[in-house]
């Protein structure tokens, strides 16, 4: 299993900030995952021999956080808040504006594998709403046309 | 990078170097930076505690208990070591003020961080920050660093002979683990489950070591107590409601924004003029005060002001500052159903009124919403929260029951409509009308 340098030496660092080796264990899933698109049954061999943990407790862990995937999934995942704040400005509409123009559901991904789509609970944007998230990056008090243009920017810079 | 608002009522305490360059540590230092906690490095343990307790500062995460006596609680002795963990959890809908403190003041944060510990006698201080929040973990990695290679943190801080530790942790996605005790499951590593209480954080927290939590806004308030004093502060607010607080206001607002206004700052005054009031000449039909979890007012409700006492007087919660606001457009059973689909979502499973209680509601609106209600359902939908309220192992079950018995309570009139297919047109029917109805 090879990580990326920067991967590994923030791992050791980590190590060194808690007094248990698995405190680290839900920030190194997320960073993993961020590395190889998903956590494949080798990482979690992998990040479980070096935690001391059993097989089964990581993936205990991976199943109750919801950034955390062991599925393959598109490279730009738009994630779509329908929570109250963005509902009330217009993110269902926005969600299903995305399921038709990219033509996926709730955590589907695109034949060409570029997006992925979720439907997302509220990540903290409210004031700023209707919001999404693609990854990480939040694009805020979107309408139809300017998650068209969100979307097409992900699109080319996915297929330079 | 979220935008900044302003309105002429805000005091600025908290948000007083948001756009001032202070994610630089030169420039927080500029700004007063730093020196809240060479102040209390000068006192006693117990004088810095008293002063937080009489400047009425109360925890801005949404249960508002006083900051200054959860630090008393704290054990002089402890053959463990004692720990500051801020919570960086931010996930209450309606809520989004902790990322703007990190992402404009971060230093403000560490400080008051630092400021806890050396109250407590801690060596020890995690920022849990969400996992969302990624571009907010690189500006607090950031800061951290700055302040390590600057001789703020690390051994002998500021020549006091103090050592003190601080790091940065991020989560990955659970509105759970903003819960006290399910956020030390989770920077132990494990899924994010409430622990049962008492023992409580103060005697029996991470690692088993004494451990003070609290807000990110709530630390980010005490520098500017320690160097403001703590009569300053109190009287910027009302009585036992010290300061201010971050107001992010939301929903159908024509100027949205997160604003800061003193303690008490009145809801109805901070609707129409703060925020601008109602867009499209529609009119307000209810307001959600303090984040999702807190019981829905209705526009004869709103001139009151917003503090705990006050909210709580009123039938609601002051939470987590998180003001969203509804107009005539939106459908009652609708917003409760998304409401509760949220805590059904989030709920860990743990406990079984939370677990069921939170599924069976969800299931009950969805096809209630649908078309297919019948009158006991309304009954139902109040009857479940009902119990839930106070029998669960942590607040996500009350924080699920309180708004659903608020909306049936005050909208039971729209319940009853819906049965008749007003006013809410019906949506698709389909598959949801199939959803159990229960006995």
């Amino acid at each position: 299993m090879k990580f990326s340098e920067e991967f590994e030496s923030r791992f050791t660092e980590m190590l060194t900030h808690y007094p248990t080796k698995r405190s680290v264990l839900v920030p190194t899933l997320l960073y993993a995952q961020d590395e190889i698109g998903s956590l494949t049954g080798e990482i979690i061999a992998e990040l479980a021999q070096r935690l001391d943990l059993t097989e089964l407790e990581v993936r205990n862990v991976i199943s109750y956080y919801s950034m955390l995937t062991t599925k393959p999934r598109g490279k730009y995942n738009v994630q779509v808040c329908t929570n109250i704040a963005c509902m009330l400005r217009g993110g269902e509409e926005l969600l299903d504006h995305c399921k038709k123009k990219l033509g996926i559901g709730h955590k589907g991904t695109t034949q060409d594998g570029l997006f992925a789509l979720e439907e997302v609970e509220c990540i903290g944007a409210c004031s700023w709403a209707p919001a999404i998230q693609v990854n990480y990056d939040f694009h805020e008090n979107l309408t139809i046309e300017k998650m068209d243009k969100v979307l097409d920017e992900y699109r080319k810079k996915g297929t330079q | 990078m979220a935008s900044l608002v302003s309105h002429p009522d805000e005091v600025r305490v908290v948000s007083k170097r948001f756009g001032q360059g202070a994610t630089n540590i030169d420039r927080y230092v500029d700004l007063d930076g730093y020196k809240a906690v060479q102040k209390a490095l000068g006192m006693q343990p117990d004088e810095i505690i008293n002063e937080v307790k009489s400047s009425g500062l109360r925890g801005r995460g949404g249960a508002g208990f006083s900051t200054g006596m959860k630090w008393s609680f704290v054990p002089k002795q402890s053959a463990k070591p004692k720990y500051v963990l801020c919570n960086g959890d931010e996930s209450e809908p309606g809520t989004c003020k902790d990322r703007l403190i990190f992402e404009h003041d971060p230093h403000a944060v560490i400080e008051g961080v630092m400021i806890a510990a050396i109250a407590v006698g801690s060596h020890t201080g995690y920022i849990y920050i969400r996992g969302e929040y990624r571009y907010v973990s690189i500006i607090m990695q950031k800061a951290i660093q700055d302040a390590y290679a600057r001789g703020f943190l690390g051994k002998n801080i500021f020549g006091s002979g103090y050592d003190l530790d601080i790091y940065w942790h991020g989560g990955a996605g659970a509105y759970e683990v903003g819960e006290e005790s399910a956020l030390m499951e989770s920077l132990e590593g494990k899924r994010g489950i409430p622990r049962i209480r008492p023992p409580f954080p103060a005697i029996v927290g991470l690692w088993g070591g004494p451990t003070v939590i609290n807000n990110a806004e709530t630390l980010a308030s005490v520098p500017h107590i320690m160097l403001g004093g703590s009569e300053w502060y109190a009287g910027i607010g009302t009585p036992k409601n010290g300061g201010t607080r971050l107001f992010c206001l939301a929903g159908n607002l024509n100027k949205p924004g997160v604003y800061e206004l003193p303690m008490g700052y009145n809801l109805k005054k901070m609707i129409y003029e703060v925020g601008g009031g109602i867009p499209g000449g529609r009119k307000l039909k209810a307001v959600v005060p303090g984040g999702s979890s807190t019981p829905v007012l209705l526009p004869q409700e709103i001139d009151v002001p917003m503090d705990f006492d006050s909210l709580a007087k009123a039938g609601s919660m002051l939470g987590s500052g998180g003001v969203v606001v509804l107009d005539d457009s939106t459908c009652i059973v609708k917003f409760a159903l998304r409401t509760i689909k949220f805590y059904q979502h989030e709920s860990c499973g743990w406990c079984i009124p939370c677990r069921e209680g939170t599924d069976w509601l969800k299931k009950t609106l969805t096809r209630f919403h649908a078309g297919a209600g019948l009158k006991k359902d309304i009954d139902n939908i109040y009857y479940l929260a009902e119990n839930m309220l106070g029998k669960t192992f942590c607040p996500l079950g009350d924080a699920a029951a309180m708004p659903t018995m608020a909306f049936v309570k005050k909208f039971r009139k729209e319940f009853e409509d819906h049965l008749e297919g007003r006013p809410c047109p019906f949506e698709k029917v389909g598959a949801v009308e199939q959803l159990p109805v229960m006995a």
